[in-house]
């Protein structure tokens, strides 16, 4: 008895922290979402605001350009990483790999916005590398390197770099090197290895690190609306338009939702087909 | 032993910090530039009033007040034209009690117009406090003969164009095209149209444009580096640069710059009304007004602050407008209600289209 009114105790903090400032929230968003002006300027109970996302073309296209690049960008994030990860974790010496972990967690003590103006002054047309580029005499005239979506998807990875890298090393670590070892002496290629071995055991750690920076990514809003520039309309700016250039505060609420029950749907379906577990991956 | 140290250390703190955290403060949500630090400081040394500002643009503003229903903020500046429909709609501020205000230091025509364009239900609920046009910023040595707002979608300054995708471009190419769009305003279906059809000239155009800038800042850069010559902007930010660049300058556009001006208002569940009218009547006191323009360079609502100028901030208003340039600018009449989702819609359209 006790046992359970200490663990209540406990647990009272994060039941009152979800409910207040998550579930009660959005329970008034989705009422808010639910609601729309009719012609005479009163508001009535409508699905208008969903409506709109289907029917009306812009919307929708800008949600499916935001999810393929938030997966393409997670993909990526992961092949770039790996390398890292194993490297750090069954290459180096001990004592090395702390100082590398620690080398890749320093550029995040530094905000967001700071390391993407960072990434701009490099790339502008009057910026770093064009000035470099320029004296080397590789190029005659500055080239524009920010604004598109190359430098945008850049971005990205760059900032959800971290949130891969560190479930990868944590499943790495927990791998024998034995395994690996045992692998060659039964004379199997590198490639095996990777896939019938490494793979299959980091996983869990694999599928965790893709949920975070997908939905990151989904749900950022910096990085593209500062690289990306003029075609870059990401969703959640979108979202941001309705609720403030527009006044359209139930058009928006819509949109916040269908952005939770679409990118649930993709980590779902991503899930399934990867055969994967999400109880097992966050464990 | 060592507890109790802490225990004494925590209560003499609290009782330090004491009457700092009872002093008076007002809470200001602006613009960036509107409160310049010197006279923060000024106005603290008078009345003892510790002075909080917020930075912002008006659909910030008006987005925070709406989400908290007019509490939060004693004061706020956001444009002329943005009070009366959002007025009655959401009810977040609460009218001017124009006997607390020192009206014989504010230029009288002005005063009387903002009052009249936020009038509801018989009452006003905006002093003036600046005003200032949008209109073109050039490089003139490099695009000598953009005159007009329609230098934005020429095609001699290919990649070296550069504006605000906000309702301010939409308005402009409307006049450049030879339409009113203010006329407009009240025919809901003749402004959806005039205005689609400026969304599509930008969507043809947008090959042209470097990029859409967030802020004045972002654009002065992109200005100073020559990356962009020909923009559309606010005056100041032209003048601004006039100091740094001759070559760069303020052009009033051939089909008139657009006039606003931005107010003092005061949201509806302001805790500080007192210190509102106080930041009111001392930010339009000649010499403080006059601080602001000289730093900022916007014109400035103030009567006497005339005497106060710098020669070089009367030399740019001089040069950047003739006569006939003063008589063609467009002031922004009040923005009915329902506008903003048609002009967001076709924005968002023109960025999504590649």
């Amino acid at each position: 008895m006790a046992g359970r009114l200490t663990l209540y105790i406990f647990l009272a903090p994060v039941l009152l922290w979800l409910f207040l400032l998550i579930v009660l929230p959005h329970i008034d968003l989705f009422f808010i979402s639910l609601q729309a002006e009719n012609d005479m300027g009163d508001m009535v109970w409508s699905l208008s605001n969903y409506e709109a996302f289907f029917t009306e073309k812009i919307y929708w296209l800008t949600f499916l350009r935001t999810a393929v690049y938030a997966i393409l960008t997670t993909i990526l994030t992961f092949l770039i990483t790996f390398p890292i990860a194993f490297y750090i974790t069954k290459v180096v010496s001990l004592r090395v790999s702390g100082f590398f972990t620690i080398l890749l967690l320093v550029p995040f003590w530094v905000s967001e916005l700071v390391r993407i103006y960072g990434w701009m002054i490099l790339l502008r047309e009057s910026g770093v590398f064009n000035h470099y580029l320029m004296q080397l005499g590789l190029i005659d005239k500055p080239i524009e390197m920010l604004y598109n979506d190359i430098s945008m998807i850049m971005g990205l990875v760059y900032t959800s770099m971290l949130f891969m890298v560190v479930p990868l090393i944590s499943s790495l670590e927990g791998l024998d090197d034995g395994l690996i070892e045992a692998a060659y002496d039964l004379g199997a290629s590198k490639i095996v290895i990777i896939w019938k071995i490494v793979i299959p055991y980091i996983m869990p750690g694999i599928t965790s690190g893709s949920i975070v920076v997908f939905m990151l990514t989904l749900g950022n809003y910096l990085t593209p609306n500062l690289m990306g520039g003029k075609n870059s309309l990401w969703f959640t700016e979108q979202i941001y338009n309705q609720f403030i250039a527009s006044f359209n505060w139930n058009q928006g609420a819509a949109f916040g939702f269908l952005l939770l029950i679409l990118s649930t749907l993709i980590i779902w379906i991503g899930l399934k087909v990867t055969r994967q577990n999400l109880s097992r991956a966050l464990s | 032993m060592k507890f109790t140290g802490i225990l004494t250390a925590a209560a003499i703190l609290v009782a330090t910090s004491g009457p700092a955290l009872s002093a008076e403060t007002l809470k200001i949500l602006t613009w960036t530039g509107y409160a310049p630090k010197a006279l923060i400081e000024k106005f603290e040394q008078q009345t003892g009033i510790k002075v909080e500002p917020t930075y912002s643009n008006n659909e910030e503003m008006i987005a925070k007040l709406r989400a908290t229903r007019g509490s939060g903020f004693d004061l706020i500046q956001p444009s002329q034209d943005r009070i009366s429909s959002v007025q009655e709609k959401y009810n977040i501020y609460q009218p001017i009690d124009y006997s607390k205000i020192e009206s014989n230091q504010i230029i009288t025509s002005m005063l009387k117009a903002v009052q009249k364009n936020t009038l509801v239900n018989g009452e006003s609920y905006a002093v003036p406090f600046c005003y200032g046009t949008s209109g073109l910023v050039v490089n003139k040595k490099a695009a000598p003969n953009a005159k007009d707002y329609d230098a934005l979608m020429d095609v001699n300054y290919k990649g070296r164009i550069s504006y605000r995708l906000k309702r301010p471009t939409l308005i402009a190419l409307a006049f450049s095209k030879g339409d009113d769009p203010f006329a407009k305003y009240s025919d809901v279906d003749a402004y959806t149209k005039l205005m689609e059809g400026i969304g599509e000239d930008l969507i043809a155009t947008k090959g042209l444009v470097k990029n859409y800038y967030a802020n004045g800042d972002a654009l002065l850069e992109l200005m100073r580096s020559g990356e962009v010559n020909v923009a559309l902007a606010w005056d100041n930010g032209g003048w601004k640069l006039h100091d740094e660049n001759p070559d760069i300058d303020f052009v009033a556009p051939a089909s008139g710059a657009l006039g606003w001006i931005d107010t003092f208002a005061i949201p509806s569940k302001a805790k500080n009304v007192d210190a509102a009218y106080k930041w009111i009547n001392f930010m339009l006191k000649a010499e403080n007004a006059a601080y602001f323009t000289n730093q900022e360079k916007y014109g400035t609502a103030s009567k006497g602050a005339d005497a106060f100028l710098e020669e070089k901030i009367r030399n740019n208003f001089s040069r950047s407008f003739t006569a006939a340039d003063i008589d063609k600018i467009n002031w922004y009449p009040p923005v009915p209600a329902k506008l903003e989702s048609i002009e967001g819609k076709i924005l968002d359209k023109v960025k999504a289209s590649n």
